[in-house]
């Protein structure tokens, strides 16, 4: 059998509960982004494009449209007849049956995998930042060092480090500590979540870590590697990386691909990104229409004003209708008349005839400060706005809404609709 | 499905002119993200088609390209899959294909190999979306020989590109005149036919042994008063891109809003190879009215009422009006196109002005260096 050198393992079983309504029925992996892709696209089209061609993807929260958009992996090459892309979901074993309790501990349960393929080396990523990256200069670098564990780690400003996990190096780049979260962080170098390991290291590392309970790399696998003198090095990226995990900043680096340079370039042959695309017609722009600023997705019909929004495919943007500096996920539908500001509409979703989305002053979210707090609007898949309705800023809806659910035809800033959303 | 599936793109047509230079007419580019292929090759995989071969001859690169895999149309699987052929030097044979009916004839085992009772043959300039399971079984209840997928047009247009047919009231076709002096009949050949697979096999056979060559004229025509060929009205849709006039008339057919909905958004998916690009852009400054935008474009300037196929640049301050860009096209600043075809992977100078009439469109091909901003 054909030895793989590299095997990437992605771990895409998050739900992204920062996404609010986005993510109630999808995992955080499976959500648009930017037109036409899924944010799982990314690292998908790295690793082919860095000529990884098995991958397994570990899914567990709300799998189904992943399942559906990966697929046998034809869109990215990964259909392949030794090696592949391949789905890893939580399974029943003898005597117990467990969830995936943390990012090691899926690794763990899913060893066999691993061992079946015998590789040199297993690539661990996360499945919801946006960039390009090869992996294979990074594996050179993880060879050129005899590193047992590198990982990427990328330069913040020092005021963001904690947020992240930071590492501290020596000056041959090795690993000397590290901070989970700091209050007072010693270094700027943020953890990117992407890891090689020399395979037996790891599987000696989970193995021997296998009772911890949560099993989870920065927090327990990394620090055992570490406390036990692994080399561990840290392989410095200065590219584009987004963590896209808040509604903010989703929305921002969507916006940022709009700009006239921007600084995350879709348009460059030689690092494509791949994405389950049908054949679809291009888009139609009507006598009518005005667009501007925006990034439009395959057979959507323009018949309004859109400025500065991201529209996803196959979306339906009526007369007089007007959309500024929001994202239209695919197959939404913008009535006539229908005004949308600063939204995120997720797919399918109907805004009805001269309905207002963003109007008014900021309001404290009453649904969860956490998640909501900017100027989004922000609604989930599949839900229909009524006609004539206005909704302030900083609110969340999903589900069906009717007249009724809008005191006065008013969803006030801060406001929030949740229907508990079994499709009739 | 019980038919196998054939289709003619062998054919060079010189009246689309310098478009046909660098490529067959079944690989034309079509309505932004298709080529003309894509239609017969996606009537034929919706109708339950599991075998089809596509006969190719003249410049077949791009054609071949397109068609890199079955996977597009969900040919290829192991029963049955995407067959193309070209003219090959054998033992018996060192000739190109000198007609349809000789192309037919020089793959007669693929004919012979098969084993579905029924073909249908279509050529790759059609842009059209039938069910062949409608015309087999209008066929099958004729109880016909040979069953042409016909259309009747309207009185405005120029029938003499076409093959005229005339029918009585059962449909059967009584006359039959290939691209006629005077036309008698504003029912046309749509190039479809539906015939029984040992019937054809053996009608091959005979007009290869007399040295014809010719599908419609040795064939249907030869043979129409002894078979019983009849005539199957297709209602919806029907076009092809036989000379520069229609091409250029059936892409901006897409911009009627009944066409474009009628092709994809009603019924089943005409299916395309996949390009991976990116969402179409439009910059600050871009005004766009009337027209289709594909994917992987870029715009800064003005469009109207035009085409713009995959993967093109407009320039700021362009004015592109009434047009059709064909994939992979650069236009610099301050260009100016109206009433025209900017061949595919042309790169226009800053500042260049094409202005045709309606009446005569022109073609732009223009090969300059391309400096690629960043």
């Amino acid at each position: 059998m054909i030895k793989k050198e590299m095997i990437a393992m992605l771990l895409a079983g998050g739900q992204g509960s920062r996404l609010g309504v986005l993510t109630s029925k999808v995992a955080k992996p499976a959500v648009a982004f930017g037109g036409k892709y899924r944010i799982i696209d990314f690292p998908l089209s790295n690793c082919i494009n860095s000529g990884i061609d098995t991958v397994g993807v570990l899914t567990q929260y709300q799998p189904l449209r992943l399942n559906t958009h990966i697929g046998i992996g034809i869109p990215w090459d990964l259909d392949r007849n030794h090696g592949g892309v391949t789905i890893l979901s939580p399974y029943e074993q003898t005597g117990k049956s467990d969830w995936f309790t943390g990012t090691a501990n899926a690794i763990y349960q899913n060893i066999n995998y691993i061992d079946g393929l015998n590789p040199e080396y297993v690539l661990i990523l996360g499945g919801d930042h946006i960039y390009k990256m090869d992996y294979e200069i990074m594996l050179e670098y993880h060879k050129a060092n005899q590193a047992d564990i590198t990982m990427a780690a990328m330069p913040v400003p020092i005021e963001e480090a904690s947020r992240f996990g930071v590492l501290i190096t020596d000056e041959t780049g090795r690993i000397t500590d590290f901070q989970e979260k700091p209050k007072v962080p010693k270094s700027n170098l943020a953890s990117m979540g992407i890891y090689i390991f020399t395979w037996p290291v790891l599987r000696e590392a989970l193995m021997t870590n296998k009772e911890v309970p949560g099993l989870d790399f920065g927090m327990h696998v990394i620090p055992y590697c570490h406390s036990r003198g692994d080399r561990v090095f840290c392989y410095e990226y200065n590219g584009y990386w987004k963590d896209v995990g808040t509604l903010y900043s989703y929305w921002e680096s969507n916006m940022e691909l709009i700009d006239l340079v921007p600084i995350f370039n879709l348009y460059e042959d030689y690092w494509k990104i791949y994405t389950k695309s049908d054949t679809l017609p291009p888009q139609y722009i009507s006598a009518d229409a005005q667009v501007e600023r925006c990034i439009i997705g395959d057979a959507t019909e323009i018949y309004g004003k859109v400025t500065g929004s991201v529209i996803g495919s196959s979306v339906t943007i009526e007369k007089d209708a007007v959309v500024y500096d929001s994202i239209i996920m695919e197959g939404a539908v913008i009535k006539a008349g229908a005004r949308v500001y600063k939204a995120i509409i997720a797919e399918n979703t109907v805004v009805g005839e001269n309905a207002t989305l963003g109007w008014g002053d900021y309001a404290e979210s009453q649904y969860n400060k956490k998640v909501y707090c900017s100027d989004l609007v922000t609604i989930g898949e599949n839900s229909v706005i009524p006609a004539n309705v206005m909704v302030g800023k900083n609110t969340a809806i999903s589900g069906v809404t009717v007249p009724e659910d809008y005191p006065n035809g008013y969803l006030p800033s801060g406001g929030y609709i949740i229907k508990a959303g079994e499709k009739e | 499905m019980k038919a196998v599936g054939i289709i003619l793109a062998g054919g060079n047509n010189r009246r689309i002119r310098e478009l046909s230079n660098k490529r067959a007419v079944a690989a034309m580019p079509v309505a932004g993200t298709y080529r003309s292929i894509d239609f017969a090759l996606s009537n034929m995989s919706n109708s339950n088609i599991k075998r089809v071969a596509v006969l190719t001859q003249y410049n077949a690169k791009s054609l071949n390209e397109h068609l890199n895999s079955s996977k597009w149309w969900d040919f290829g699987r192991k029963q049955g899959g995407l067959y193309v052929f070209t003219p090959t030097l054998t033992v018996n044979n060192n000739n190109w294909f000198r007609g349809t009916a000789d192309s037919l004839y020089q793959n007669l085992d693929f004919l012979k190999r098969s084993h579905e009772p029924y073909v249908v043959i279509a050529s790759g300039d059609g842009i059209y979306k039938i069910d062949f399971n409608d015309v087999l079984k209008y066929h099958v209840e004729k109880r016909a020989d040979v069953t042409i997928v016909c259309k009747e047009m309207n009185s405005g247009e120029d029938l003499a590109r076409f093959g005229c047919i005339q029918k009585d009231e059962d449909g059967r076709i009584t006359e039959f005149e290939e691209k006629p002096v005077v036309v008698r009949s504003n029912v046309i050949s749509c190039g479809i036919y539906v015939v029984r697979r040992r019937l054809l096999i053996e009608l091959l056979e005979v007009a290869a042994s007399e040295d014809r060559y010719d599908f419609v004229k040795d064939v249907l025509i030869r043979y129409r008063n002894k078979k019983k060929i009849y005539a199957y009205m297709h209602e919806g849709y029907w076009n092809n891109i036989s000379d520069l006039n229609a091409y250029f008339r059936t892409n901006m057919d897409f911009l009627k809003k009944d066409v474009r909905d009628y092709f994809f958004r009603q019924g089943e998916p005409i299916c395309s190879k996949v390009d991976d690009l990116p969402p179409a852009k439009y910059n600050p400054g871009s005004y766009v009215k009337n027209s289709l935008i594909s994917a992987g474009c870029i715009v800064n300037g003005q469009v109207e009422n035009s085409v713009i196929f995959k993967k093109a640049f407009i320039g700021n301050n362009c004015i592109i009006r009434n047009s059709i860009i064909l994939n992979d096209v650069y236009i610099a600043d301050n260009c100016c196109i109206e009433n025209c075809i900017v061949e595919a992977h042309s790169t226009l100078c800053a500042n260049t002005n094409h202005v045709g009439t309606k009446d005569k469109i022109q073609i732009v091909i223009e090969e300059n260096d391309r400096f690629v901003m960043s």
